[in-house]
């Protein structure tokens, strides 16, 4: 088996570990302030409700920073690949680390417009990000 | 009513004193336990203090005994006060503090409040013997277990090493402020530099720019040469009442400490990826002092990767937000020993090997007692000890006794 270690999910991060089940990228938001607030937890962070849960996204997100992975940290690991902090455009001051699939590292910049693409494991959706295709753009 | 966030009733650090130091031998694969050489740095500390074991009524380490990351701490509190059969009235062991130098804030909290009058404080790793003996690289998750805490945001996207996680930082700063890898170099080959000085540094031999570019990359824009040496060693100091310290010629003071956390705990929730908990903690230290960066005469601050350097000196404000690289560019006549602001005099923990937060802290107290022999600032009076990055860190300024 490849190295993945996969996350231990709870009641708070549930949502967002397997939002992917049908596609969509979870965030968790206050239902008083209307917050967005990441990693999940059961208080609002500005207003201190409990009144919170996980609502929806587009699942598009801009890259903030990168890093290209050169060396192979476990046996059967491949490499380069780039792992990025990218801020998730529904939920002002959400920023998620992941990795960015279905681009040259050479390609990737700060800036750039990704959207989510799960990647399943078990019982797990890793929200994975790649470039997002503009219609225009496609052939 | 004071108004200051950072200042509490009284400036209690400078109640106590750093009172002695000790370090075991330091080096690859030793194949020395780590309760050994903690006992070797241990004594060497108690003896330069002036003082005997029975006088030690205080313990406390950093981040306490770890069995599941071989190498990273393998002996805690319990280990040593057994060892040692101490007679303790205040201990303390772990690693939910101000990053590493946590465990020398809560000995100087405790002397200050009269819970103990001499704390041994510690800090060993036998990384090196680890990684050979395991094969195991310093890697979150490859152990099979499902993940929680702060990890789980991380490693389940292959964001494994502290490389990948440091390497983010370093190209974001890398594009909003042009930062070159040529500029960043300057800090490990000045480190370097300064190892060849210090004969108990690990890696002595010459290091070029071209040596620096021409390694492989590790997590772009890290190369080989920006990440630090697992190593084995332990580092010891005592922390005196500052009234019981026999030997008042060779005391360090502690004029501020610097302990804050009031931004994200996280590397990846931080609204300016180019800042760190440095830019917290700095912010308090400066504002318990009198001192000025201008009264600072040698800094040792973190490199456990050569960019956590630029954000501790950017924290404490050596210069203008973003402007690391063209100041670093002027290498040795700015950081060198004899520069400006002498930095890792020691050869760091790029060259002189990760001793974790503590080898900055000895060499700081070496430094301003005029024991750093080879090495040795000029004049040096004060000095700023920065330890940790990322979401953690903890700093202060360290004064001769006068
Ligand atoms: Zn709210």
């Amino acid at each position: 088996m490849s190295f993945q270690p996969l996350p231990d999910v709870t009641d708070d991060s549930a949502a967002f570990w397997q939002g992917g089940v049908d596609g969509v990228l979870r965030i968790h938001r206050c239902r008083q302030c209307s917050t967005w607030f990441h990693p999940p937890t059961p208080v609002c962070p500005e207003c201190l409700s409990m009144d919170v849960g996980p609502e929806a996204t587009s699942g598009r997100a801009t890259v903030q920073g990168f890093s290209v992975n050169m060396q192979p940290w476990a046996p059967d690991m491949e490499v380069p690949y780039v792992v990025a902090v990218v801020s998730v455009t529904d939920a002002p001051g959400v920023q998620l680390t992941t990795r960015l699939v279905d681009v040259s590292p050479d390609a990737v910049t700060v800036g750039m417009l990704v959207e989510v693409i799960f990647q399943h494991v078990d019982d797990i959706y890793l929200p994975l990000f790649r470039p997002v295709i503009e219609p225009s753009e496609a052939s | 009513m004071n108004t200051n966030r950072y200042l509490g009733q009284r400036i209690g650090e400078r109640d106590a004193v750093i009172s002695g130091i000790g370090r075991s031998v330091v080096g690859r694969k030793l194949g020395r336990t780590g309760l050994s050489l903690t006992v070797e740095s241990a004594l060497r500390a108690i003896e330069d203090a002036g003082l005997s074991r029975d006088d030690i009524d205080g313990l406390s380490t950093y981040p306490g005994m770890m069995n599941a990351s071989p190498g990273m701490s393998p002996c805690g509190v319990t280990d040593v006060q057994d060892a040692l059969r101490l007679k303790l009235n205040w201990f303390s062991g772990g690693g939910e503090t101000p990053a590493q130098l946590g465990a020398v804030f809560n000995a100087v909290a405790a002397v200050a409040a009269g819970l103990a009058n001499h704390v041994l404080v510690f800090r060993t790793v036998t990384e090196s013997s680890a990684q050979t003996a395991h094969r195991r690289a310093s890697v979150v998750g490859s152990g099979g277990d499902r993940i929680g805490g702060p990890m789980q945001w991380m490693v389940p996207f292959h964001a494994v090493s502290a490389a990948n996680w440091v390497g983010i930082y370093a190209q974001r700063y890398m594009h909003d402020y042009g930062l070159s890898r040529e500029q960043l170099g300057q800090i490990p080959l000045n480190q370097r530099r300064h190892a060849a000085r210090y004969d108990e540094a690990i890696f002595r031999e010459p290091l070029s720019m071209d040596d620096y570019l021409g390694a492989r990359m590790v997590s772009w824009p890290l190369g080989l040469y920006d990440c630090d040496i697992p190593c084995d060693g332990s580092c010891a100091l005592v922390v005196s009442r500052a009234d019981a310290a026999p030997d008042l010629k060779q005391v360090v003071r502690i004029d501020a400490i610097g302990s804050a956390l009031t931004g994200r705990n996280s590397w990846d929730q931080r609204a300016d990826l180019t800042e760190t908990a440095a830019h917290d903690c700095t912010k308090m230290m400066w504002a318990r002092t009198d001192l000025t960066i201008d009264d600072v005469d040698t800094v040792q601050l973190y490199d456990g990767f050569s960019f956590l350097t630029i954000t501790w000196l950017e924290a404490l404000g050596f210069f203008p937000k973003g402007e690391a690289g063209p100041w670093l560019e002027a290498g040795e006549s700015r950081i060198g020993i004899g520069g400006e602001v002498p930095l890792n005099t020691n050869g760091g923990q790029l060259s002189g090997g990760r001793l974790h937060g503590y080898g900055y802290l000895y060499e700081a107290c070496a430094q301003l007692r005029g024991d750093a022999t080879g090495r040795q600032v000029e004049g040096a009076e004060v000095a700023v000890v920065g330890a940790g990055g990322g979401p953690l860190g903890g700093c202060m300024i360290l004064t001769k006794d006068r």
